[in-house]
């Protein structure tokens, strides 16, 4: 699996951040979304489609490799 | 002759009056909501503050799409904006709109001024300091003995001293904006006292904001204000307003929810037990208590800048709009049997906070102050319990923000 995201989306809500910090994080400067593990192993999926279920403007998705 | 008896046609009725009325069950949202859902999702209804017909939408999808539409407009000074709050139009013209009333591009610049400042980890960071502060009131209410009144003992003190906390308010300023925060849940006080308390507020804000431009400190409008020195993207108002935004924003939400969610843990013993026997579930079950409460269900408005088409029917551009998040919040079609608190499901996916690029930048400072105080209330006070029976508690079915005026507890 590989997460794909949109920065110019995000709005930096930083509910992917909180939740899954080992995973997300946010900028500095801008708030908005880093991805520190572009992919996860598959044991994280449900956790990821879940918190970018949540994203409120849908900039996370999750693709298969 | 008996002429044929015909009644005479009955008059259109007007949409009904809005807010909608809860039922006798006060954790739950109106119970219109779910008829609406299921057989008239997108309807009109008569604003009760100002007479004004206005759509509202109730299904989670159609929530989601009002609230993530660019066709959708926040600004309050569009005549078809669905104000609930009672503003002259006086006052309304020369009114500075917080963030929460402006579209981008104006709206993009001042929300990533301050969203870096709101950041997970920044907001993680704030742990320790909301420890403190929850320790302390926890072992003043101890002392005290029961009853008390959970809302001024706890649930005011605590956010009201984080947004201090976090906007870098000390010394004797710290005891002003505790009794500010004490007014705004003080029904005995008379419009006058509001307004003045509100005047008294709005000065005391001005003042901050022009002595951190001065002299900045380690706190997130300092940061927001020194970034802005190099920048100049945003006016001494501006900065104002965002400081505004935070205390509104900040506090009384907070408290509403910590009142609201302790009734609904103590209302589910067993979910409670389970959470107290294992913290790791707090952070589930607050997101949970978000979905289930939805404190803020009637506050998410729009006015519609193109005619848009929601599930066949057509709003036109300059009509008003409320999107029900706590209506969708209790939708079948996105929950598993919505209207049981669970706090093992996934509640992801709520909409308690709002939807698209105005969604509440302060979501992660609540889960952070709510984990603090819920565990450390139920680990400190584990026999606690209500002092008076559900039924004869003071809920604020006149807010916007809905809540409990007082919360008599004991142990």
């Amino acid at each position: 699996m590989r997460i794909r995201y949109d920065r110019e989306r995000c709005v930096g809500s930083g509910a992917c951040a909180f939740t899954l910090p080992d995973i997300f994080d946010q900028d500095e400067d801008d708030g908005r979304v880093l991805v520190l593990v572009e992919r996860p192993g598959s044991e994280r999926r449900k956790a990821v489609e879940d918190v970018a279920a949540s994203c409120p403007v849908f900039a996370l998705t999750v693709e298969d490799d | 002759m008996t002429a044929e008896v015909t009644t005479a046609p009955s008059a259109v009725e007007a949409p009904p009056a809005f807010p909608l009325s809860r039922s006798k069950c006060p954790l739950s949202p109106p119970p219109e909501y779910a008829r609406l859902r299921e057989e008239q999702s997108v309807s009109k209804v008569t604003l009760r503050v100002s007479g004004k017909q206005v759509w509202i939408v109730t299904r989670h999808d159609q929530v989601r799409q009002v609230l993530g539409s660019p066709d959708m407009s926040s600004n309050w000074k569009l005549p078809g904006y669905p104000l609930q709050v009672p503003l002259p139009p006086e006052v309304l013209e020369t009114l500075e709109l917080p963030l929460v009333a402006m579209d981008p591009p104006d709206h993009t610049v001042r929300r990533r001024a301050l969203i870096p400042e709101l950041t997970a980890k920044r907001m993680q960071a704030l742990r320790p300091r909301i420890q403190e502060v929850t320790d302390q009131h926890i072992t003043a209410m101890l002392a005290k003995g029961g009853p008390v009144d959970l809302i001024q003992e706890l649930a005011v003190p605590v956010p009201s001293l984080v947004f201090c906390e976090l906007i870098g308010v000390s010394g004797e300023n710290v005891g002003f904006f505790r009794r500010y925060a004490e007014q705004m849940v003080n029904r005995d006080i008379t419009p006058e006292e509001m307004g003045a308390a509100q005047y008294e507020m709005e000065m005391h804000l001005q003042g901050l904001v022009a002595a951190k431009t001065e002299n900045p400190g380690d706190d997130v409008l300092s940061r927001v204000i020194a970034k802005n020195n190099e920048t100049g993207e945003l006016e001494h108002n501006d900065l104002v307003a965002l400081a505004r935004m935070l205390l509104f924003g900040g506090f009384d939400t907070t408290a509403n929810i910590i009142g609201l969610g302790t009734v609904a843990l103590l209302q589910n013993p067993e979910q409670l037990a389970q959470v107290k026997a294992d913290p790791s579930l707090m952070p589930k079950a607050i997101e949970e208590l978000f979905r289930y409460l939805s404190i803020s269900d009637s506050a998410t408005a729009r006015v519609a800048t193109k005619d848009i088409e929601i599930d066949g029917v057509l709003i036109r551009a300059g009509e008003g709009i409320i999107a029900l998040n706590g209506s969708a919040n209790r939708d079948d079609r996105f929950f598993d049997n919505p209207d049981a608190l669970d706090i093992h499901r996934e509640a992801k996916g709520h909409l308690a906070f709002g939807h698209g690029n105005h969604q509440c930048p302060g979501a992660n400072l609540v889960r952070v102050e709510l984990d603090v105080v819920f565990t450390t209330l139920f680990s400190r006070i584990p026999t606690l319990r209500l002092a008076a029976p559900v039924e004869e508690l003071e809920f604020k079915h006149d807010q916007l923000i809905y809540g409990l005026y007082s919360l008599p507890v004991t142990w």
